[in-house]
């Protein structure tokens, strides 16, 4: 772990302060595997909103597969609600490069299409390589390209960032 | 020496045959699996993962079936699809095997899904291939039937979960089925503790016990008790000889009837990999009946071969 002080819990309570803002009565919650499904979980229990909240994998329309193969198993998409017509918030936990985003994006549409898609994020670490941007964003740093920044979740559902070098 | 469909890493790059492929790599398949089933549920059942990808299928031997599912595997991964019928093209010209893929790679060949009458034609393509360029084995000879074998492996851990407290019994023609072969190593690897071969001795060979196997002659005796039945289909077009007295004798002794399926346990299912020869190896009432996931099978088939596909393509040699 390095050094840097990024206090997950006190930036979950501006991002929770965010999202409300962004929904619509209509609007569903939809959380990007690993990190964003376990954030969108929590904010749909603190926004009291009915149902469950969508959970949405990059896995299937990644622009790295060429290069790194087909990522296994766990990351289901599931959206347990029609998605046309929509407003889509989605919910991650760092914004990066805004690839994963164009790969869900894409995901999001091989099931309808949704009246509008938002994005709020717990940290923006800047090194956007495409044109894509946060509505909400807790916090915003500057990472070396090499650290991986990457929410953890403790048994008892405490959010921690984990700090890891190497690309 | 390294096994030839697998990279330094030890990652999947053709798939040949099951046997030698660690369990790892077949649970890595079998669950890649399950995630492409989902995408049957989309309104848009296609993914990018072949997009700009050739994928040739190259048939030596007739299959429609497993040629169709390819194909359907293929188009939902994005893939250009050329499917060959090079039984009456190239080879009935007098063109050799590797003139026929040195030709079809200058076209920019992605994969080759291969079925040939010879076993290990499809090892001789991997050999001779470029280095980005993936095979897929789907039957060569007596010898295997990879996807085959792996999508009987899902169907049982679908319906059964645990490999480790079955008993499988596999009935029928095994001496010409290249299917039972790869189920035969399948079910080991995947650690199956009581795998039965049933057939009459003309047709269940006794090398069959080297492989683990339990070898019963006896089909009251081979599917008592068992969990999972897989039928496979009497292969007349490659009896040579006389191998069986007739099929209505081969039914008689052989053939799966409601009263040899009581002997089984309640919950046994029926698998077999088709096409089935109703009142041959398998009574219509069995075929169509609640312990029947045969037609199961075919659907979970294009989500193992679009497993296949994406896991080889993704991986570098």
């Amino acid at each position: 772990m390095s050094s840097l002080n990024l206090d997950a819990e006190a930036l979950y309570a501006d991002l929770l302060a965010g999202v409300r803002g962004l929904m619509q009565p209509d609007s569903v919650l939809v959380g990007i595997w690993s990190g964003g499904a376990w954030l969108a979980e929590r904010l749909q229990r603190d926004l009291n909103r009915s149902g469950e909240n969508g959970v949405i994998s990059s896995a299937l329309h990644r622009d790295d597969f060429g290069s790194r193969g087909l990522t296994a198993g766990a990351d289901h998409t599931k959206l347990p609600f029609e998605v046309d017509g929509k407003p889509i918030v989605l919910i991650d936990d760092v914004l990066y490069t805004g690839r994963t985003i164009r790969a869900v994006i894409n995901e999001l549409y091989d099931f309808g299409r949704p009246a509008s898609v938002t994005l709020a994020v717990l940290v923006d670490r800047g090194g956007r390589e495409l044109p894509i941007h946060a509505a909400v964003s807790a916090a915003r740093i500057t990472l070396p390209r090499g650290q991986r920044l990457s929410l953890a979740k403790d048994d008892a559902g405490r959010f921690s960032f984990d700090i890891k070098e190497g690309a | 020496m390294r096994n030839p469909q697998l990279n330094a890493h030890g990652e999947l790059i053709h798939l040949l045959s099951i046997e030698g492929l660690p369990p790892a790599v077949l649970h890595h398949i079998l669950d890649t699996a399950g995630t492409f089933l989902s995408v049957n549920d989309r309104e848009v059942k296609k993914v990018p993962l072949l997009r700009g990808k050739s994928v040739f299928n190259l048939f030596f031997e007739n299959s429609t079936r497993t040629r169709t599912t390819f194909e359907i595997a293929a188009k939902r991964l994005s893939a250009d699809v050329i499917n060959l019928d090079i039984a009456r093209s190239s080879a009935a010209k007098g063109e050799s095997l590797l003139d026929t893929i040195a030709n079809l790679s200058a076209m920019h060949a992605d994969m080759f899904v291969v079925r040939h009458s010879e076993s290990g034609a499809p090892y001789l393509i991997a050999q001779h291939c470029a280095p980005h360029v993936h095979v897929v084995n789907a039957g060569d000879g007596r010898h295997a039937h990879p996807t085959q074998g792996l999508l009987d492996m899902y169907t049982i851990r679908h319906y059964k979960q645990d490999f480790t407290k079955l008993t499988v019994a596999i009935v029928g023609d095994i001496v010409h089925s290249r299917v039972a072969r790869s189920d035969i190593h399948a079910l080991t690897t995947l650690g199956v503790p009581e795998i039965r071969a049933v057939g009459p001795k003309t047709l269940v060979p006794g090398d069959l016990a080297a492989m683990g196997v339990r070898v019963c002659h006896d089909m009251k005796e081979g599917i008592r008790d068992a969990d999972v039945i897989i039928m496979l289909r009497l292969q007349n077009e490659r009896m040579s000889g006389a191998m069986l007295p007739s099929a209505a004798e081969f039914f008689k002794n052989y053939g799966l009837t409601p009263e040899k399926l009581a002997l089984a346990k309640p919950d046994a299912i029926v698998m077999h990999p088709g096409p089935i020869n109703r009142g041959v190896e398998i009574d219509s009432i069995v075929a169509d009946g609640t312990q029947s996931v045969i037609l199961p099978q075919v659907t979970f088939g294009i989500a193992v071969r679009m497993a296949v596909m994406s896991i080889i393509a993704g991986n570098v040699a």
